[in-house]
């Protein structure tokens, strides 16, 4: 007799499966309660990728903390879409101050919490890679080295967008941006610069350091929840796709995110206390190639001719990032 | 309680007085030792119900302030100098907001050539930022003005900036009277924020404005301020009755009533000027002086009243607009268009240079007979600048100004190639 094989469903939004599941186990997305934190009708591209990080993110940090949730905004796409005046997005007492400064506003917010006796009450600081890891990391250092009781997220577009596209130190090398043209010898941004504001936030050894990326947006939630079972210092560390500054189709912003964590381009890990303690393992390594290839940002490096050596070089970084965390398991390529 | 103290820890102990719930600074010269005497106070115990946060900057110092002014908690910083101007993005970010915070600037002169001492330079700067601006001529004032900056502030849901003469009063010892905690609880409430970042009743603050609204909301900035000017007055005559002293206000007229020549003036320097009117007065000549302790808002009917009757007024002024001259006397002249009195410019006592009574009689005598430039520079080395403005053109090339002009008086062992 031939059996009929059962379709397997992904538990999530708008799915089959997730009605079936116990009320505890759900995603917030499907809950009928939702916060919602940042409404929709706000005014960010199609298919934007930090749009979406930030209201799982926020929704997340909402639910861990009973509602009990203020933020603090760096200038960005984040800010500029989501409060045009007289409008906002935000369901939450929220504030904007400056580009550089999302960190030490709410260590602020937080000292004021502390002597008012409000310990129920959490704080976010949130930005782009340009606030993060540029001009706010001064202060986002301050935050980390005082351990001060905030959890700050960085929704990494790899570049300053709300400007236009310029290169940020989050900007990957080879990207074409406005500020790193795909012309010359080495075309788009060079390698060798940048940071790592993951690895540099567990150098300061702060009881909670995450990746995430938009794709898995169940493990966005479940760090988000982690990290507010800490007090002090926590930062977590979004991948967004961009498709207005990535020339990426609106449509393929999840699919391009989970390209960048299955290449090995961007490593989804867990850490506490400096160490890292859990990483997300690559279900079934793609070369980078795959990733790169959907991106006008990296359009240079297919045509006219083929750069193989840039794309060895990122496929070198990628496997350097394998490596290093251990995302592949043995055997399982 | 009269203390003998610096001026320092009597703004410390004034500011603990108020109740400061979170105080964020970072060390800077002459602010040090304000900041000091009260993160001592929050350890000890003396200050309780404050935190008082250590930061990597003042761009960090103050938007601590601001996110913590935004959640409802009264909040105090100091700065001075490059300090002021590290933090500038934030000080008109604080004032845009609406945030009550109180800063005590000790004034201090901006690099380069690196300068640790006193002039108005650094808080001028900041002039036009939204900021209320206050000056302090003493130590009593000073630890007063702090009292009636925060009811201010919180009045006028505008942040407050008291200026103190870095050094010259910072570091000085004169008695000061302290007030009790009684007397200031009854001078100043508990401070209940106008909007607050609160879970109970969500606010967006620092949204993005266009074209549309921008212009009005500057507006009411300026509105705000007009406000500010109305309610200095009232503050300084409660205060009175609270404390039973003078101090504060808009301006501070000194043996004006029949004066023919008016020196104007901010901060410790009126001083000097009050002794040295005092003698030329001994001597016959009908000379007054106006303190200006409230310098933004600008006081300018309050100027105009005060000085419509002189015939001629010399603005003894700490700062300076390179590539114009006085900042002080454009002010002034603003509050006396129409009337037919000459205002002359007087830079002096900048980076720190003494300005001392012998200086300034020469230059009052000056201004009586009649024998002032539009603009002068008090005590400037003519010889120096001379020397230096003829080597440049005969080499057609600047150079390091400071540098050559030290090693032309012998001051510095340069290493000259
Ligand atoms: C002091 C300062 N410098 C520059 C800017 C201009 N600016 C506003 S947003 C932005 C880029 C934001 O980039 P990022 O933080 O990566 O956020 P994204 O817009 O990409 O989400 C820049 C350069 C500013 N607002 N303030
Ligand atoms: S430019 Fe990019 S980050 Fe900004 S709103 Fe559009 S898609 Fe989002």
């Amino acid at each position: 007799m031939s059996v009929t094989a059962i379709k397997f469903y992904q538990t999530g939004t708008h799915t089959v499966g997730n009605r079936l599941l116990d009320p505890s186990q759900r995603s917030v997305q499907a809950d009928m309660r939702r916060t919602n934190s940042l409404n929709s009708g706000h005014r960010a591209c199609q298919g934007c990728g930090e749009a979406l990080g930030a209201r799982y993110a926020i929704d997340a940090a909402m639910t861990a903390t009973d509602n009990q949730l203020i933020a603090a905004n760096a200038t960005g796409c984040l800010e500029v879409f989501s409060t045009p005046y007289p409008e906002t997005s935000w369901q939450i007492p929220w504030i904007h101050s400056l580009f550089g400064n999302a960190a030490a506003v709410a260590t602020g917010i937080a000292a004021a919490l502390r002597v008012k006796g409000r310990s129920e009450v959490r704080v976010i600081a949130q930005g782009g890679d340009g606030g993060t890891t540029d001009i706010g990391f001064g202060c986002l250092s301050g935050m980390f080295e005082r351990n001060d009781d905030v959890l700050y997220i960085c929704y990494d577009n790899e570049a300053y967008m709300n400007t236009g596209v310029q290169r940020s130190s989050a900007t990957p090398g080879a990207a074409r941006t406005a500020t790193t043209p795909a012309v010359g010898k080495a075309p788009g941004n060079v390698f060798g610069q940048g940071k790592s504001v993951p690895l540099i936030a567990m150098a300061h050894e702060i009881p909670y350091v995450a990746t995430a990326i938009v794709s898995e947006l169940r493990d966005l939630e479940a760090k988000v929840k982690r990290a507010m079972e800490f007090r002090g210092a926590r930062y977590i560390h979004v991948f967004v796709p961009c498709p207005l500054g990535w020339g990426t189709a609106s449509n393929d912003t999840i699919r391009i995110a989970r390209l960048a964590k299955e290449t090995g381009v961007f490593p989804v890990i867990e850490a506490e206390n400096g160490e890292v303690v859990a990483v997300s393992k690559i279900r079934k390594q793609l070369p980078v190639e795959e990733y790169l290839r959907p991106q006008k940002r990296f359009a240079h490096l297919f045509s006219p001719q083929p750069r193989l050596d840039v794309i060895g070089h990122i496929q070198a970084l990628a496997d350097r990032n394998i490596r290093r965390f251990g995302l592949v398991d043995e055997g399982a390529k | 309680m009269l203390k003998q103290c610096e001026g320092s820890h009597a703004v410390a102990a004034s500011v603990s007085l108020c109740r400061p719930e979170v105080i964020c600074a970072y060390p800077i010269s002459p602010q040090t030792h304000i900041v000091e005497g009260l993160s001592e106070m929050v350890r000890d115990g003396t200050l309780l119900n404050c935190e008082f946060i250590n930061v990597e900057s003042e761009f960090a110092a103050m938007s601590v302030a601001i996110g913590s002014s935004a959640a409802g908690a009264r909040t105090y910083t100091a700065t001075a100098s490059q300090g002021l101007l590290f933090m500038a993005e934030a000080v008109w970010n604080a004032s845009g907001l609406g945030l009550p915070i109180v800063m005590t600037v000790a004034n201090r002169a901006i690099g380069a050539p690196i300068n640790i001492w006193n002039d108005h330079t650094d808080s001028m700067s900041m002039r036009d930022s939204g900021w209320i601006q206050l000056f302090a001529e003493n130590n009593q004032e000073a630890a007063d003005l702090h009292i009636q900056a925060f009811r201010l502030a919180e009045a006028v849901s505008l942040p407050v900036m008291v200026c103190m003469d870095g050094f010259i009063l910072t570091h000085a010892y004169e008695g000061v009277d302290i007030p009790t905690h009684e007397q200031v609880d009854a001078y100043l409430p508990p401070y209940e924020p106008r909007q607050v970042l609160d879970p109970g009743e969500p606010v967006s603050i620092g949204a993005m404005v266009g074209p549309e609204a921008f212009t009005e909301v500057r507006y009411l900035a300026h509105a705000k301020q007009m406000q500010a000017l109305e309610l200095i007055p009232q503050l300084a005559s409660e205060f009175k009755q609270v404390f039973g002293r003078e101090s504060g206000g808009l301006v501070h007229g000194y043996r004006l009533e029949d004066a023919e020549i008016a020196v104007v003036a901010l901060g410790s320097v009126l001083g000097t000027i009050k002794d040295t009117v005092d003698e030329l007065r001994k001597e016959g000549h009908r000379i007054g002086v106006l303190g200006i302790t409230s310098y933004r808002p600008f006081p300018l009917t309050a100027i105009r009243d005060a000085l419509q009757h002189v015939s001629r007024i010399i603005v003894v002024e700490k700062c300076f607009a390179v590539g114009l001259g006085g900042i002080v006397s454009r002010d002034v002249r603003m509050a006396l268009r129409n009337l037919p009195m000459p205002v002359y410019d007087v830079i002096a006592g900048l980076g720190g240079r003494a300005i001392t009574q012998a200086s300034l009689r020469k230059l009052f005598l000056d201004g009586i007979n009649d024998k002032l430039e539009q603009v002068t520079f008090l005590d400037l080395d003519w010889k120096a600048v001379n020397r230096q403005l003829e080597r440049e053109r005969a080499t057609r090339r600047s150079g390091p100004i400071a540098e050559n002009l030290l090693r032309d008086l012998g001051v510095v062992a340069a290493r000259v190639g």
